[in-house]
């Protein structure tokens, strides 16, 4: 037992010694995931503002204007009049105008009549954003009719009644918000998995493991060895991460500190042990890191409900879905930063994480033999 | 199997009745072991077949053979790392199907490439090994201080494993397996790769500790001269043990079967041995020192041999035979019954007498200096080649030959100097002189997964050779490497001395004025070995200069001339029959020592 220790002791010193000599490990596990949470968000953003927006105003009276007044104090809209159709087909062409607003000249008499009509036209190329702005739009022109119509007692702009949601858990109905927590789920598969897909497929590729092998060592002490430096690495690099979208990025934290660092820890021994595995399976660093980016970056980004909603998938997705460990990580980092502590949701998924850990743990263990073939 | 006069198993018998404790009286048994792999294909290779070996406590027994005998698989099975097909081994009263971890915690082991951790200095690895091989604490810091001092590492203990030379690091990965000092230790070719002064030094660290601690010893190796120091010798190739013995037992398959001459004024060492081997009479013919030595087949008479040479006076004298002239015989027999192998040679197609080229110089090199950052790897050489000429460059590791070579080919710019191959500058023109430059690297660099035709094919385009040129020259060069039988198999999966045949067939397909092979032989067996230099002397004799290093010393024999550099200078630079003179001695392998430690005792003595 003494003997043991003193080798995995000896061991773990190697390995912390070659991550500090070794540039690309900091890099990967500190510096990598700091730089994509800091990219994500100040920069990625589903949320669409300062869209330009050419208005045709084939109908100038006053009640024409009015109608399109709401764009003009938006921070979502940036609009540009122009009198003719032709003109804003030429501006949207350019890529000056996102979409087209249309009052055809027989808008004031049809406010009148009650059956007013007003045409839209929108940038199909991008979807996301066209979705966007056509809610904004309906619901600003929604928003005035609502307002003209009890202004002036006209009812006949009704039927249409306005419906203005609000989101919970997301109260600012920022994506930055959505994107930073899922965000840490993928930074932790990525460090995880690749900063030890690489490790054991090095030792393999440089002959070390042949030496190590006629020595006492046992497998499991090997593995330990692995294990713990890795595992403090990517710990670190989550602590960075979450203290910098908490500070940095202010965003919402409603849960447990406790809960959060234990689900987290499961979750990186998880990854840390399948990339311990993918390593022992492969034996080739170019291999083990395909594999790595397949088995484990690739489906946590589609399918573990970072980019798609799961229930909005279909069946066969949503099984694969649910085979995957960072699915259950993604749900209880979303919901322990967004809506806090849902205790049964933690409860659940934590225990399914500890289930999946003790599961690649066990798997790599098998697979740590010292045996060449 | 060819197995014959199996003295050790004798002795193990013996031995076995006298101690009653079975397999005590042996640190390793193995009975009709067998190793059998499947490849990528799923075909079974078998890499071991029905080998019985023994190795004696407290003898040292070397297991020899070609590349690709089953050596390294031998050894790996010894120490539990691969589990056998067939057959029984035991390893210090351990049997290694159901023992391998008791096995690993017990013996020594330093694989072909012992896997030193790069970004470790000298003293963390060494530090590593102790703890990992439980070396008592009492111990520890007196043994580690001890080998570092027998390696004569203690003065690098600071310095990263990565940054040692080739001779340097082999030494830590000795040490770093004595740290345990193993009743059994096992070596897998612990000199290969490695220059003829560092040999000599990882030996006498091996017999120093083997000697002070009373070990047992088993090691593989492809030096001849090194296998002659053990107690029992096995012969290996295919997976099979050909014939085992003690050395002297051994080599005496080979008595009075062997003869040596010195060649005739006008003929070089190597052409006798293109003609020599060509000659149904005689099994072996090698250029040694400054003589050609000859083996003859058996059955074959020495009288006949006076007029092996129509025309040429020869005279012969009868020599003792050495293990390598034993060890031939062996792979010859052997490969008599697989087809794979080539034998006998086809004549030379050339004739005595006929002009090796013209005298014209054809790399001149003045003054040429590389610097990386502050270290000087070649400094100011000078020399010159001529056409049809055999030049080789020797040196220890890290001696700037590297170098050289690279700047010669024009893949590395030189710092200072002048460099003209083939009359162009390689300075200024450098397109141009490397259109007459044909390079075959040390290691394959041909596209493994194109078929041997194939990549041919895509040489032939890269040099520009025309669609119909192209296909005439391929199917040229097929038939003169032998390579037609497999000119639609993928080059990845060929054999070592096919794959090393296509790289010098693709380096040739321009017809280069120059060849330049770097370590061209390193890991090929000694009967490919023969055959390559059986061309490379008809390709010196068509009037194509060749430029060659080489880590085998006897492989000089074969050059017209040969330099040494040490320390990125030249030491020595001349015909090898001045070098021995120089170098004070009859073969090649002391004279290198000689000259390069005379050298570094005069550079010590009065510092520049």
């Amino acid at each position: 037992m003494r003997e043991s220790i003193r080798r995995i002791q000896a061991l773990m010193y190697k390995e912390f010694c070659q991550i500090v000599r070794d540039k690309s490990t900091v890099l990967i596990g500190i510096v990598l995931p700091l730089v994509l949470i800091t990219l994500v968000a100040s920069g990625m953003s589903l949320d669409v503002t300062d869209v330009p927006i050419a208005v045709v105003l084939e109908d100038s009276s006053p009640l024409a204007r009015d109608a399109v007044s709401f764009l003009e104090g938006s921070a979502y809209f940036e609009p540009r009049y122009v009198t003719s159709m032709q003109e804003a087909e030429q501006l949207m062409s350019a890529q000056q105008a996102d979409g087209i607003v249309c009052i055809p000249s027989d808008f004031s008499s049809r406010v009148a009549r009650g059956n007013a009509r007003l045409q839209v036209i929108l940038n199909g190329v991008n979807t996301t954003t066209a979705t966007t702005v056509r809610g904004y739009l309906t619901a600003g022109l929604q928003g005035w009719m609502q307002s003209y119509g009890q202004r002036t007692g006209v009812s006949g702009t009704a039927g249409s009644i306005s419906v203005v949601g609000r989101q919970w858990f997301n109260d600012a109905n920022s994506s930055t918000y959505l994107f930073v927590p899922g965000l840490i789920v993928i930074v932790m598969t990525l460090v995880g998995v690749f900063l030890t897909a690489l490790v054991m497929a090095r030792e393999w590729e440089r002959g070390t493991l042949e030496s190590l092998f006629v020595t006492p060592m046992r497998p499991m002490e090997l593995l330990i060895s692995k294990l713990v430096p890795y595992f403090l690495v990517a710990s670190a690099g989550f602590v960075l991460c979450v203290l910098l979208a908490v500070f940095g990025y202010q965003l919402p934290f409603h849960g447990s500190c406790l809960a959060l660092a234990i689900c987290s820890a499961e979750y990186i021994i998880v990854s840390v042990c399948l990339g311990l595995t993918i390593s022992s399976i492969v034996k080739k660093q170019f291999l083990a890191c395909q594999l790595a980016l397949f088995v484990s970056l690739l489906p946590t980004v589609m399918f573990s409900g970072f980019v798609f909603d799961l229930h909005s998938v279909p069946a066969a997705i949503r099984v694969v879905g649910h085979l995957l460990p960072a699915t259950y990580y993604m749900e209880f980092v979303k919901t322990i930063f967004l809506a806090g502590n849902n205790w049964f949701l933690l409860a659940r998924n934590g225990t399914i994480l500890a289930a999946y850990a003790l599961f690649f743990l066990a798997l790599s263990l098998r697979l740590a033999q010292k045996r060449l073939s | 199997m060819v197995s014959e006069g199996s003295s050790v198993m004798d002795a193990a018998a013996g031995q076995r009745q006298h101690g009653e404790k079975g397999t005590q009286t042996m640190a390793l048994q193995s009975v009709r072991i067998g190793k059998t792999f499947s490849n990528q294909k799923g075909t079974a290779v078998t890499a071991l077949t029905g080998v019985d070996l023994c190795v004696p406590y407290g003898k040292k027994v070397a297991l020899i053979g070609p590349d690709g005998a089953g050596k390294t698989t031998f050894l790996r099975l010894a120490c539990g790392l691969f589990s056998p097909s067939e057959g029984t081994m035991d390893v210090l009263g351990l049997a290694v199907e159901t023992d391998a971890g008791r096995i690993q915690a017990k013996v020594g082991y330093m694989p072909q490439r012992f896997g030193l951790y790069e970004d470790l200095s000298v003293q963390e690895n060494m530090n590593l090994y102790a703890d990992l091989l439980a070396v008592p604490k009492e111990v520890r810091e007196e043994r580690i201080r001890h080998l570092l001092t027998l390696t004569g590492l203690a003065p690098f203990t600071g310095r990263l494993a990565g940054r040692l030379s080739g001779g340097m690091k082999q030494k830590l990965g000795l040490a770093c397996t004595l740290l345990r000092m193993p009743p059994l230790l096992l070596l897998d070719e612990p000199t290969v790769g490695v220059d003829p002064l560092s040999r000599r030094e990882v030996w006498e660290i091996i017999d120093t500790v083997v000697k002070d601690e009373g070990m047992t010893v088993l090691v593989s190796t492809g030096y001849m001269e090194e296998a002659e120091q053990a107690d029992f010798v096995y012969i290996i190739d295919q997976g099979r043990i050909l014939a085992s013995g003690t050395p002297q037992e051994v080599t005496d398959k080979a008595v009075s079967r062997c003869f040596s001459l010195v060649p005739t004024a006008g003929i070089s060492a190597r052409m006798l041995q293109a003609l020599f081997l060509s000659n149904e009479q005689i099994l072996d013919a090698v250029p040694d020192g400054r003589q050609v030595r000859l083996t003859l087949r058996a059955g074959g008479n020495p009288r006949q041999l006076e007029t092996a040479l129509p025309g040429i006076p020869l005279s012969f004298t009868p020599v003792a035979p050495r293990l390598e002239d034993s060890f031939m015989i062996c792979l010859h027999q052997a490969s008599r019954t697989a087809s794979s192998r080539e034998t006998p040679l086809p004549p030379p197609d050339w004739t005595v007498g006929s002009p090796s080229g013209g005298g014209k110089t054809v790399i001149e090199v003045r003054e040429l200096v590389r610097r990386f950052g502050d270290f000087t790897a070649v400094d100011r050489t000078s020399f010159s080649v001529q056409d049809g000429e055999i030049f080789g460059l020797l040196g220890p590791n890290g001696a700037g030959k590297t170098t050289t070579f690279r700047m010669l080919c024009g893949l590395l710019p030189a710092t200072s100097g002048t460099l003209f191959v083939a009359g162009q500058d390689l300075r200024r023109s450098p397109a141009e002189a490397r259109r007459n430059i044909g390079y075959v690297a040390q290691k394959f660099s041909l596209y493994t997964m194109l078929s041997v035709r194939e990549n041919l094919e895509f040489f032939g385009g890269v040099y520009g050779l025309l669609r119909q040129a192209r296909t005439e020259r391929i199917s040229e060069v097929l038939e003169e490497f032998h390579l037609l039988d497999v000119a639609d198999t993928l080059a990845g999966s060929l054999p070592l001395g096919y794959k090393q045949r296509l790289s010098m067939a693709a380096a040739l397909l321009h017809k280069p004025k120059i060849l330049f092979l770097d370590e061209a032989t390193s890991g090929i067996d000694p009967l490919a070995r023969r055959s390559f230099w059986h061309r490379i002397t008809n390709l010196a004799a068509a009037g194509t200069t060749i430029v060659i290093t080489t880590h085998f010393m006897e492989e000089a024999a074969y050059c017209d001339r040969i330099m040494i550099q040490d320390q990125g200078q030249t030491i020595a630079l001349g015909t090898p029959a001045a070098i021995m003179e120089q170098g004070e001695a009859e073969d090649m392998n002391h004279a290198f020592i000689h000259i390069v430690e005379k050298k570094r005792a005069e550079r010590k003595a009065n510092p520049v």
